[in-house]
């Protein structure tokens, strides 16, 4: 049974968490309300907060002026083609781990949660050197390979964990059954994995869309996906309050509403099921 | 045999991520190694000489490897301190009765879902702005002087906007290992007669040791090597006050073109990451025979 609690102390916490979820939340919101102004009410001291001349006019120049969606498709390809590669990578392996564990199998996975633990500054001068040799500089399929890699490791473990979760009888009783190993895959695993499988591509897609390093080193316009976009923004003659806001309102709303859906997900992936 | 077939096939299914990853791993890193034992800069092709250890007895006795290791240090210990200190009691409001809990929650955990270049762009310009940010009309409103935080306190204004990313992860993971605590065990203690703070003492905070464990061990990993914030807000500067060892590789590498001086320093950055890691693989391996 919960705890019976008093109406004041409800109240009191009630108040405190909205209050606090209100501050963290603020900078957002204030974004998303200078998106909304002219350049110089978004400029005005003192600020106007709800009652200022509303209008769109900034989302229609971001695209004109700067091409937004030649950025944001870049961004769903480059997000988008990593992750399903990272996903048909790591499937087959997680699956193997999960359901043929040998004596190695601990090692290899804590081996593999080591590389991502390198950082990546560490080897941006041989992948830049590669990357310029081979053409790849500046390319969507450049950053798709390199943002793959990355991500890898916690594709495998996410799927690692929910693949574990799946009773191993109901696999030997369709084995009993006759099923072969493709019919075992297709018709008994991948709907109970349906759930495990959306959420480890939901947190890796959130992961690659704000991936800022590899994405600001290796490409600058055309594979230049919206991090880089919205970078192009802190040049001082970029400083257009009003449209830096429209643009990033634009960046981010597509991931706030996915990431809000994965919160849980999110802890399980980014701790690798050391906190669950 | 039908197992050893089986087996045969998880083997081969698993070759092409270990083989992938174990490429990813060893190529650059053997790469980076070879780099910076050699005189190499891009500006000056042709000219690449093997010097031994030359480049890293350059980067280490660098003055600018010392302000950035000291400058990456202080980023990382105010950030751990100010998401745990902050994130602790977030997570302990989060997991009382409160009305609408599930949006409070959602404008909680918004910040991380915010990319890099955004959050450090939004609160530069529109609210850490001298003249016309909203930080400095709150302080006109209060009377006191604006503060020209990129100029005054460069570091400090980079640690609070990470420090704002990550609050989020902090405080989600703490509340998801406190919604995990036995509430029986709370109930016996406040029959017991002990008081709120000693239940927080004896009950809850042991119980949280290991989340904050994990939180600070995958911060760091994370904060080691913070880039697109520096990057868009301050480039480093003023002088070296917000370079940090990721910042200096990168423009050793791609602004000065000077390959084996930024390679010894990335091979720098992988030992610092290890120390972290070690820790880190040993707790998350602890937890896999559990």
């Amino acid at each position: 049974m919960a705890r019976m609690v008093t109406t004041q102390r409800k109240v009191i916490s009630t108040a405190a968490a909205w209050l606090v979820g209100f501050l963290i939340f603020f900078p957002i919101l204030w974004m998303v309300l200078a998106s909304f102004k002219t350049e110089l009410e978004a400029f005005a001291i003192p600020p106007s907060f709800l009652f200022f001349h509303w209008t769109t006019e900034n989302y229609v120049t971001v695209q004109e002026r700067s091409d937004y969606f030649h950025h944001a498709l870049n961004s769903i390809i480059i997000a988008g083609g990593s992750t399903l590669i990272a996903m048909l990578i790591a499937i087959p392996a997680a699956w193997s781990m999960a359901f043929s564990p040998t004596k190695r199998t601990k090692d290899v996975l804590l081996w593999m949660l080591s590389t991502k633990m390198m950082p990546p500054v560490g080897v941006l001068v041989p992948i830049y050197l590669i990357f310029r040799n081979f053409g790849l500089l500046d390319t969507r399929s450049g950053l798709i390979f390199i943002l793959c890699l990355g991500n890898l490791p916690i594709v495998i473990w996410m799927l690692f964990t929910y693949f574990k979760e799946i009773p191993k009888d109901i696999l030997e009783a369709a084995r009993m059954d006759g099923a072969t190993i493709g019919r075992e895959l297709i018709y008994v695993l991948t709907p109970m994995a349906v759930p495990g499988l959306a959420s480890t591509m939901l947190l890796n897609l959130i992961l690659a869309w704000n991936e800022a390093f590899w994405t600001l080193n290796l490409s600058t316009l055309e594979a230049a996906p919206l991090t880089v976009f919205i970078a192009s923004y802190s040049s001082p003659e970029g400083l257009f309050w009003a449209k830096l806001s429209a643009a990033s309102t634009l960046a981010i709303a597509p991931i706030l509403v996915l990431g809000w859906f994965s919160q849980r997900q999110l802890v399980r992936g980014l701790t690798f099921g050391a906190v669950k | 045999m039908a197992t050893q077939q089986t087996q045969l096939l998880a083997r081969t299914l698993l070759t092409p991520a270990v083989a992938l990853l174990f490429i990813w791993m060893i190529v650059p890193l053997a790469l980076t190694i070879y780099f910076a034992t050699l005189h190499y800069n891009l500006l000056d092709p042709g000219s690449e000489s093997f010097v031994g250890l030359e480049n890293f007895r350059y980067f280490l006795t660098d003055p600018a490897f010392l302000a950035s290791l000291q400058n990456t240090l202080v980023l990382v210990g105010s950030v751990l301190a100010i998401t745990i200190i902050l994130g602790v009691p977030l997570a302990l409001l989060l997991d009382q009765q409160v009305v609408g809990l599930s949006i409070v929650r959602l404008m909680v955990i918004a910040p991380f879902f915010v990319m890099p270049t955004v959050s450090a762009l939004v609160w530069k310009n529109l609210l850490m702005h001298p003249v016309s940010g909203l930080f400095a009309w709150i302080a006109h409103l209060f009377g006191l002087p604006a503060i020209d935080w990129f100029n005054d306190a460069p570091l400090f204004s980079v640690i609070l906007i990470i420090s704002w990313q990550w609050l989020p992860f902090a405080t989600l993971i703490l509340l998801t290992a406190l919604q995990s605590l036995d509430e029986e065990q709370k109930e016996a203690a406040e029959m017991d007669g002990a008081s709120a703070i000693s239940t927080f003492i004896y009950i809850t905070l042991p119980h949280l040791a290991r989340p904050i464990t994990v939180v600070i061990l995958i911060e760091t990993i994370f904060l080691l090597t913070v880039f697109a914030e520096i990057f868009v807000t301050t480039g480093g500067g003023p002088g070296l006050q917000t370079t940090n060892i990721a910042f200096l590789i990168y423009s050793q590498a791609l602004i000065q073109y000077d390959v084996g001086s930024a390679s010894a320093g990335g091979l720098v950055a992988v030992v610092l990451a290890n120390i972290v890691a070690f820790f880190l693989v040993r707790i998350v391996g602890r937890n896999l025979e559990a």
